[in-house]
């Protein structure tokens, strides 16, 4: 598809980021040559300089941000000698930006279309008239429902991945030449990530369009992309066509990548359970039921992978078993004895042996804390421990998530994503819990790093004989270190066995459904899997 | 921010790439902000730093009694008396220090109140979200739907006009804005995972209040006492400028240039003596100037808006 005329050429760059008073190298010389109509994926963990590099090839630095050396040419033009007027024409124009959050970035109180074609009637492209069927062409394009009415809604009416689709139709409004996407995927259920994939992939391809495609998954940029480059601390690591890499990656760190994918964990046949949820229905308000009559068992010193997209009734289900939303109906067991409905019936014992761990470790420790308060809080409230014996085992829960005392006196906000997730297990293991209910906690993170927090849960299960339920839509984690398995639909249970059961055909519908979803090491996976369905 | 020198190898958590701030104590960084701060909010601190010492030092710098009467009354500015005496023969200058003393003294303590009442509801309203925080919203619209200084004159002769009942009254009225505001800003902060997380580890609510949402909501809670200080201290002013807030012989500023004001009148032949009224007048609204300098400044600064770059 692509031809050989060069698009977009990037030399040497060099980007400095402020922060604590200090440059800091963000882009330490990286070059970029796109073809017109070719996709280069971007890889690499955060704060590899992904999307700065993302935002670079449209001559953009974010605030805090400035080039300091080489030179970045679109189409015969040098970026970097524009004016911002000059860059505001091109952006918009020839050049377009999709970014991860959908719904962070249209404005809630304007109709999808009038946002869809403002930038190009605002750029004298084309007339209001020509540019609103432009629009509903795109979002047919785009395989959008209702494609001729959908325009007139509001961003809230429509669903995430609607919304990442109409932004992608904003993007190619103007037919740019090049179009950046900043990790458009990853907010998304592996269900819906397929769809906009597809229509992403169909839409590039129908207009010719080069683009920059940003990620951390190495499945997703497999589907998209012609070439991939890896990037790390803001170096390029390996650069290849898209096949070659992934049969054949030269570089130690590119081959890390793939890690989730390699842990094993051996079956374990169920002995008893720890905790029984019997005939649990629940809602929040008058509302809808999210929980309809849900039944589980979780067996003692194992792993249950509760699995569904969101709105499934997943963490809902999380919610009643620690007692934050008390159910209408049934009980739920512990240990053979029924738990209080409402948190403030239990007693602190209870409160001890159920612990959880959340999905953004961000918002689970509170900004003004220190990591020795964080931690030591549950050690002084549940077990009494004060002065030295308290520091002391501060001290040993570091040591057990692989952290050392230089984190005592850091505050969450000094902390990589990964090690703020290792200081919320410390936390859970600091109340010496029987049962740890894992909410989504691996989803924010990168492939390295997930593998990191896996291997650690699971050395901690061996070694403390902990019961885990872990709530994901990740199919691969739940592969990696499931014994058993729940899939949740609608508030109701599919399906629960143990782990070769349920990844064992035939499947139901749904179960189907959600595995096939997930993105495959594969090249060609996506376009096998559009003829599947298609056929 | 060390790292591996090859790629990959070793992977090890404690090496993630971080941005970890350099360790400073409390004196360091408050210079490293106080070196960045704008003439303006300079000249506010400067300002206030006087007023606060004039306060403290009052009995010091006073060259006579706040109440000590002289023979001669409506004594011109002199050696003897640096800003005359008024009607009763009391030296101006005199009790315009002690009145900073009173003035300020009673504003602090009264804002200091409202934050305490206002504050502490306006959390648990919003920790709690159910009935509590619907009697107590509804109770502080109808105070605010009241006009507060027609409120205030009417409880002020109710219960009679001593220092308490004014810090008091003045307190709980001006606690519903305070209510309101820590209300807003701990919503945001409530609904944060860590503190379903000390709710779930079972922690009372005074430890949630203090420990959790408290420390979050500090920065607007600052702003708001500096600007809450500047509308207490003018009320008080304006109360006492009416002849119901703080009575005599106690000193202070809004008493002063009533008192005083008679002189205004005199200006074409005494420009001095129409000064006197004018004095206490312009203290009130300096002090008010300088606080307002220094909450622009620190608001900004918390605001995290990063135009340096």
């Amino acid at each position: 598809m692509s031809t050989n005329e060069i698009l977009l050429t990037m030399r040497d760059v060099r980007i400095d980021g402020f922060s604590d008073d200090r440059w800091h190298h963000i882009i330490k010389g990286v070059d970029v040559t796109l073809k017109r109509g070719e996709i280069l994926g971007l890889i690499g963990e955060s704060g590899a300089g992904k999307s700065t590099l993302g935002l670079a090839a449209m001559g953009f630095a974010r605030p805090g941000c400035k080039f300091v050396g080489g030179s970045i040419e679109f189409d015969g033009i040098d970026l970097l000698k524009l004016n911002d007027a000059e860059l505001r024409n091109l952006h918009g124009s020839r050049i377009a930006y999709v970014a991860q959050s959908a719904a962070a970035s249209f404005n809630p109180a304007h109709r999808l279309i009038n946002q869809t074609i403002e930038a190009t009637v605002a750029h004298g492209i084309s007339d209001l008239a020509s540019a609103q069927k432009d629009a509903v062409e795109l979002y047919r394009d785009l395989q959008l429902p209702d494609p001729e009415n959908i325009g007139q809604r509001y961003p809230h009416q429509v669903s995430g991945g609607q919304l990442q689709r109409v932004m992608t139709a904003m993007a190619m409004s103007s037919r740019p030449d090049l179009i950046i996407f900043d990790e458009p995927t990853t907010a998304l259920d592996v269900t819906t990530q397929v769809e906009v994939l597809t229509a992403m992939r169909t839409i590039v391809e129908k207009y010719n369009t080069a683009a920059i495609y940003i990620t951390h998954d190495l499945a997703v940029v497999a589907q998209m992309a012609d070439a991939i480059k890896v990037l790390r601390y803001g170096e390029t690591v390996e650069d290849a066509p898209t096949r070659q890499m992934m049969s054949d990656p030269k570089e130690a760190y590119t081959q890390s990548l793939w890690a989730v994918r390699s842990i094993e964990k051996p079956p374990q046949p169920a002995i008893d359970s720890i905790l029984e949820i019997k005939q649990v229905h629940a809602s929040y308000g008058n509302s809808v039921k999210v929980l309809n009559n849900v039944n589980i068992q979780v067996p003692r010193g194992q792993t249950l992978a509760v699995v569904g997209e969101s709105g499934s009734g997943k963490s809902t289900a999380a919610r009643a078993i620690t007692g934050l939303l008390p159910p209408l109906e049934g009980e739920i067991l512990f240990n053979g004895k029924a738990l209080p409905a409402a948190l403030k019936n239990r007693s602190k014992e209870q409160l001890k042996s159920i612990q959880m761990i959340y999905q953004m470790a961000d918002t689970a420790m509170n900004p003004r804390h220190t990591i020795r308060d964080i931690i030591g809080r549950p050690l002084n409230f549940y077990l009494g421990l004060t002065g030295q014996a308290l520091d002391q085992r501060i001290m040993q829960l570091l040591l057990l998530i692989e952290l050392d005392e230089s984190f005592l006196d850091r505050y969450p906000n000094e902390l990589s994503g990964g090690q703020k997730q290792r200081v919320c297990i410390a936390r859970a293991l600091a109340a010496e819990p029987e049962l740890i209910i894992c909410d989504e906690v691996t989803s924010a993170l990168d492939q390295i790093v997930q593998e990191g927090i896996l291997k650690l849960l699971l050395r901690l299960q061996e070694e403390l004989g902990i019961t885990y339920i872990f709530i994901t839509h990740d199919i691969a984690t739940v592969r990696a270190i499931a014994d058993q398995v729940v899939v949740m639909f609608q508030g109701k249970v599919v399906e629960q066995g143990s782990k070769e059961d349920i990844f064992k055909p035939p499947y139901p519908e749904y179960t189907e459904l959600l595995l096939s979803s997930v993105p495959e090491m594969d090249a060609d996976w996506l376009t096998q899997l559009q003829e599947k369905r298609a056929g | 921010m060390n790292k591996p020198t090859t790629p990959n190898e070793g992977y090890s958590a404690a090496n993630e790439v971080t941005l970890v701030k350099a360790r400073r104590s409390f004196l360091q960084n408050t210079w490293r902000t106080l070196k960045t701060a704008p003439p303006t909010a300079w000249f506010g601190m400067v300002v206030i730093t006087m007023y606060l010492i004039v306060a403290l030092f009052a009995p010091l710098l006073a060259p006579y009694g706040e109440s000590e009467v002289f023979p001669m009354a409506y004594a011109p500015w002199s050696h003897e008396f640096r800003l005359g005496t008024d009607a009763l023969g009391r030296d101006v200058f005199s009790r315009l220090i002690f009145g900073a003393r009173n003035t300020i003294g009673i504003a602090v303590a009264t804002t200091f109140l409202a934050f305490l009442i206002g504050g502490s509801l306006g959390v648990m309203a919003a920790i709690s979200r159910n009935w509590l925080d619907q009697v107590l919203s509804r109770f502080v619209d109808v105070l605010m739907a009241i006009p507060s200084l027609i409120f205030t004159l009417m409880l002020l002769s109710i219960f009679g006009s001593s220092a308490i009942n004014l810090i008091f009254i003045i307190a709980v009225l001006d606690a519903t804005r305070v209510f309101r505001l820590t209300r807003a800003v701990a919503l945001n902060v409530v609904v944060m995972d860590y503190v379903e997380s000390a709710k779930l580890r079972g922690e009372g609510l005074v430890w949630i209040m203090r420990r959790e949402i408290l420390p979050n909501i500090m920065p607007p809670l600052v702003a708001e006492f500096g600007l809450r200080f500047c509308f207490v201290f003018l009320t008080i002013a304006a109360l006492s400028f009416l002849g119901v807030g703080i009575q005599p012989p106690t000193a202070d500023w809004g008493s002063m240039v009533r008192e005083n004001a008679g002189l205004i009148q005199f200006a074409e032949y005494d420009l001095t003596a129409a000064l006197t009224p004018m004095i206490p007048a312009a203290a009130i609204a300096l002090l008010t100037v300088a606080v307002n300098f220094v909450v622009d400044w620190f608001l900004h600064q918390t605001s995290g808006l990063r135009d340096e770059h």
